[in-house]
């Protein structure tokens, strides 16, 4: 066994995990107040906009990540209008690129966990909100989006569990985050076993703390809808 | 030319199907072994499987494919050398696919087939003891039936990410859709086009998937009972 090379590598590990962690919640960031409107508009009256809505969640939820991801940043490079671009320096660079595949796949399933979450809210508490008067923007602001996000808490912790392992992918554009290092460091010193073994320990103790911090916050925000069944 | 390549791309497809149905197959039945510990009298049986969905559920899929392709052989050849045996073991992309995968789903079909399970309505399992069935009959002729028709939506689910996740087997060089429509973009220089296409096939096994769903789902829900409106 060559464990002391894994020791060796400890700060490489270390990086990667920042940029890891980094990615995630980037990606979950962004995404997440891109998907609040989308949500509305998922629900919206207005069937084209409905539909548009749909037809963009769909088609990011319905085809893999890696393929977005390599639509991106090897893709759009066949377009001599993007290559000569102001933008051009910004999308080839693979942070850019990676980050823009994660916010539009993580914004697509987002979207729709929300839009769930807001179909879910009872009648009553709509109808409580407009006879005290309030405007739309403040049914919104102090009803809606609250109720909406405590419904979705259980599935937007399993979103941020994907998003963290989706951020895996990154590796393959050659970003050195967990994955990217226990890569480099395997194909370096030919060893197979421990780059691999170390890296899945990481991303097991990351989800391990993620799930804890994430059922101490469903307690605390979504605590009322459990006492109500219970 | 661009023809060509894309019914390369997917005449790969049975590739994918392959791939992906084989590893649905082997995810049910892990699914379906830990579902039971999960929920069996054995102490040893409930940590065992609680730890494989732990496990499973906390490595990312690309990792996992990694462990199973490359670290797996590694560490037997390391222990066969020390034993001083002269073997040499080596796994085909396929096989590490379909085993990665399924190992990984199977987690996932563990979590829906144990919800299935206790939602089961308690009533039924007495009346089916009371009317004299055998544990064999029971298990064969009410348990499993209704447990499939309420793990539906979650097995369709489990599949369209499966479905999705045969992507990354051409990683570790499988030829499959993803692996062929890479191969054409970097031959013509046309990513774009070819990702697209790949991304077509995806997007047509998902639609296939949900309108499957929705037809099953019909049929699985017509005896149900509904709230007059």
């Amino acid at each position: 066994m060559n464990w002391d090379i894994i020791a060796d590598n400890l700060p490489r590990y270390l990086e990667g995990t920042k940029l890891t962690l980094l990615l995630t919640f980037a990606s979950l960031g962004i995404s997440f107040f891109l998907a609040l409107p989308l949500a509305f508009l998922r629900n919206s009256n207005n069937r084209v906009v409905q539909y548009t809505v749909l037809a963009y969640t769909l088609v990011f939820r319905g085809t893999p990540l890696l393929i977005q991801l390599f639509l991106i940043y090897f893709g759009l490079a066949q377009f001599s209008l993007i290559r000569d671009s102001v933008i051009w320096p910004w999308l080839s660079s693979p942070m850019v690129c990676v980050l823009a595949a994660f916010v539009l796949n993580t914004a697509a399933y987002t979207t729709e966990i929300f839009a769930g979450g807001l179909r879910t809210i009872p009648v009553g508490e709509i109808e409580a909100a407009r006879a005290y008067g309030m405007s739309g923007w403040t049914q919104a602001r102090r009803i809606l989006i609250p109720a909406m996000l405590t419904r979705s808490l259980p599935l937007y912790g399993n979103e941020m569990i994907m998003m963290l392992h989706a951020t895996s992918l990154a590796s393959t554009v050659t970003l050195l985050e967990v994955t990217g290092v226990a890569r480099q460091i395997s194909l370096n010193d030919y060893i197979q076993f421990e780059p691999y073994m170390t890296a899945a320990a990481i991303y097991l103790t990351l989800t391990f703390v993620l799930v804890s911090g994430f059922q101490l916050v469903q307690k605390r925000w979504a605590g009322y809808l459990q006492s109500r069944i219970g | 030319m661009v023809l060509e390549f894309a019914t390369a791309i997917f005449a790969a497809g049975w590739i994918t199907l392959l791939v992906a149905a084989s590893s649905l197959v082997l995810a049910t039945i892990l699914g379906l072994a830990a579902a039971f510990a999960k929920l069996s009298d054995s102490r040893a049986l409930r940590i065992l499987a609680g730890l494989y969905t732990f496990i499973v559920r906390g490595i990312p899929d690309l990792v996992m494919m990694l462990l199973v392709f490359y670290s797996l052989p590694a560490f037997l050849n390391q222990i066969m050398e020390t034993m001083g045996w002269d073997m040499h073991v080596a796994f085909s992309p396929i096989g590490a696919g379909i085993a990665t995968l399924g190992l990984i789903f199977g987690a996932y079909m563990t979590e829906t087939f144990r919800t299935a399970l206790q939602n089961i309505p308690k009533g039924q399992i007495e009346a089916a003891i009371a009317y004299g069935l055998t544990r064999r009959r029971l298990f064969f002729r009410i348990m499993l039936p209704q447990m499939f028709r309420l793990a539906l939506p979650g097995f369709t689910n489990n599949w369209l990410v499966l479905a999705k996740a045969t992507a990354l087997v051409s990683l570790i060089g499988l030829q499959d859709v993803m692996f062929r429509a890479k191969g054409a973009a970097e031959a013509t220089g046309k990513p774009f086009t070819f990702y697209l296409i790949a991304a077509g096939f995806y997007l047509m096994i998902t639609l296939l998937s949900l309108a499957a769903l929705s037809f099953a789902g019909r049929r699985s829900t017509a005896g149900d009972r509904k709230l007059s409106p």
